[in-house]
C-alpha cells in the first residue's frame, strides 16, 4: 500500500485516483501506523513552502517522515514535497526543510540572466526532461518526454543527487534522488501517460 | 525549453457538451467524459470546462463528471463557470480540478482571488477575462460579455496578478467567434503588463492562426472550442504543424 501524506496541504484527488489507475492500493492519510505500514510513502503539496512546514510540524509528522526515509522505504516528494526534502527554502524568510537530500530551495527568478528575466513565473506548463542518471523511477520514461510544472521556486543541489533536469532560463532540478527518497519538481499524477509511467516505477522500487 | 500549450474548452451544460453534435471522429461526442478521454489521447496539454448550468440539480451532475474525467484523464483540468466563493473552488477542487477560473465572481467581488490564493495557492486561481475594445480602450466585460463594468482591462489584468492569479485567460469578445485570428495586439497589450502566463481564447479559425499567435505574442497557450469539436482543427496535426515551424510542442 503506497501512504499519500495528508497534512492539509493540496488537492490529493488526482495522485490517488492516478495510483488507483494504475491497479495500485493507495491511502491518503495522517495517521502514523497507517503509514508505518506503508511500502511506499508519498509527500505531495502546493502553495508556500513556510505554510506547508508549519502543517508538518503541527501534525507531528516532520519527524516520523524523516525516521520513516531514513528507514529506507521508498518515499516520493511531488512538487512542494520535493522541495520539503531540501535544508532550506528562502520562499517568503528562511526556513528548514526535512534535510533528507542536500541542498537549498530559491526563486527562479533570481537566477535567470538578464535577457530571461521577462520569461513568465510561475513556470506553468510541460517541459522536457533530460535525463542525468539512471534512475529506477525513470525505468519507463525516455530522454525529452514531457512533464507538467508549476512552480515559482526551484531547489539547487548537487550532481550527485540531481536525476532529470529541465531548462527554463536556467537549467531547472526537474528530480532528485538520494538512496530511497525521489523527489520530482513537476506532478506526475497530472502528466499524463509519462507521468503514469514514472508512477508505475515507483510503485516496484 | 517550456512548450506551448494547446486548450479545448468543453461548455457542458445539464451533463452534455454543447455544441458538440457534428464533432465527426468519435461516437457519443456530447458526452463529456468521452470527449476528455479523447481530447487526452489526442494530445491536449490542458482540458477547460464551463459550467453553463442554471440549476442546483444541473450543477451537481456537472461535479459528478468532472469526477469521473478526473478518475481517467491525467492531465490538468480547469473548471470555470458560477464561481463566486470559495466555497465554489472547495467545491470543483474537491472533485478533481486543479484550477479554477474565475470572471464575473471576481469582477463582483475583488477580494475573492486573493482570499482563493492564499488558501489554494496562486497555482490554483485562473483569473478569466472578457475584453472588448469601447472607443479604442481595452474595457472588461461581465457576465458572460453582456455588461460593460467600465474597467481598464490593463489594470483589472494587472490587479489579478497582484492579487494572486496564477494566470489569466484573455478572451477577445471582438475576435470571437469569427475565426479570423487571435486578437493579437489585446494579447500583446495584456501580455506587456503582467508576468503570469497568460491563454489566449477568441478567434481560432485554422492552424495557421495558432502559429501567427505563438510567432507574435508572449501568449503561452492557446485555447479553443468549436474548431476541436467539429474536427475542422485536429490537435496532433496542429501540433505537428507548429513542431514544423519550430514552435515548441509537447507531441505524444
Amino acid at each position: 500500500m503506497i501512504a499519500i501524506i495528508d497534512y492539509g496541504v493540496g488537492n490529493l484527488f488526482s495522485l490517488k485516483s492516478s495510483l488507483e489507475f494504475l491497479g495500485l492500493e493507495a491511502t491518503v492519510t495522517n495517521e502514523k501506523e497507517m503509514i508505518n505500514n506503508a511500502s511506499h510513502i508519498i509527500l505531495p503539496g502546493v502553495g508556500a513552502f513556510g505554510d506547508a512546514k508549519e502543517k508538518l510540524d503541527k501534525t507531528g509528522l516532520r519527524s516520523f517522515l524523516i525516521e520513516q526515509a531514513k528507514g529506507g522505504k521508498p518515499f516520493l516528494g511531488i512538487c512542494l514535497g520535493m522541495q520539503l526534502l531540501f535544508e532550506k527554502s528562502y520562499e517568503y524568510g528562511v526556513h528548514d526543510g526535512l534535510s533528507l537530500v542536500p541542498g537549498s530551495v530559491v526563486p527562479i527568478l533570481d537566477d535567470l540572466p538578464e535577457e530571461k528575466k521577462s520569461l513568465n513565473i510561475p513556470q506553468i506548463g510541460w517541459n522536457a526532461l533530460h535525463l542525468e542518471k539512471e534512475s529506477p523511477l525513470f525505468k519507463y520514461t525516455d530522454e525529452g518526454d514531457c512533464v507538467y510544472f508549476v512552480h515559482s521556486y526551484y531547489a539547487k543541489t548537487e550532481k550527485a543527487y540531481l536525476s532529470a533536469s529541465a531548462e527554463y532560463g536556467i537549467t531547472v532540478t526537474a528530480a532528485v534522488e538520494n538512496g530511497n527518497v525521489f523527489g520530482t519538481q513537476f506532478h506526475p499524477e497530472k502528466s499524463g501517460e509519462a507521468g503514469l509511467r514514472m508512477l508505475k516505477a515507483f510503485s516496484e522500487i | 525549453m517550456i512548450t506551448k500549450r494547446i486548450i479545448p474548452c468543453l461548455d457542458v451544460r445539464n451533463g452534455r457538451v454543447v455544441k458538440g453534435q457534428n464533432f465527426v471522429d468519435i461516437k457519443d461526442v456530447e458526452n463529456p467524459v468521452t470527449l476528455a478521454k479523447f481530447y487526452n489521447e489526442q494530445g491536449a496539454d490542458e482540458l477547460v470546462f464551463y459550467d453553463i448550468t442554471a440549476s442546483f440539480e444541473e450543477r451537481k451532475l456537472f461535479t459528478d463528471i468532472l469526477t469521473e474525467v478526473a478518475k481517467c484523464v491525467f492531465i490538468p483540468l480547469t473548471v470555470g463557470g458560477g464561481i463566486n466563493t470559495v466555497d465554489d473552488f472547495d467545491r470543483v477542487l474537491k472533485c478533481g480540478a486543479d484550477k479554477v477560473s474565475v470572471n464575473s465572481g471576481a469582477i463582483k467581488n475583488p477580494g475573492l482571488i486573493n482570499e482563493a490564493a492564499k488558501k489554494y495557492g496562486n497555482q490554483c486561481v485562473v483569473l478569466s477575462m472578457d475584453v472588448k475594445r469601447v472607443d479604442g480602450a481595452f474595457t472588461v466585460f461581465a457576465k458572460g460579455g453582456r455588461e460593460n463594468t467600465g474597467l481598464d482591462a490593463l489594470e483589472w489584468a494587472k490587479l489579478g496578478e497582484a492579487n494572486g492569479a496564477g494566470e489569466i485567460v484573455l478572451n477577445s469578445i471582438d475576435t470571437d467567434g469569427v475565426k479570423n485570428g487571435f486578437d493579437l495586439e489585446m494579447l500583446n497589450a495584456i501580455c506587456s503588463v503582467v508576468n503570469v502566463p497568460v491563454i489566449a481564447s477568441g478567434g481560432a479559425g485554422n492552424k495557421e492562426h495558432f502559429k501567427t499567435l505563438f510567432e507574435n505574442t508572449n501568449a503561452s497557450a492557446g485555447l479553443a472550442a468549436s474548431i476541436f469539436h467539429f474536427g475542422e482543427v485536429k490537435i496532433p496535426e496542429l501540433k505537428k504543424y507548429l513542431q514544423g515551424e519550430n514552435i515548441e510542442m509537447r507531441i505524444i
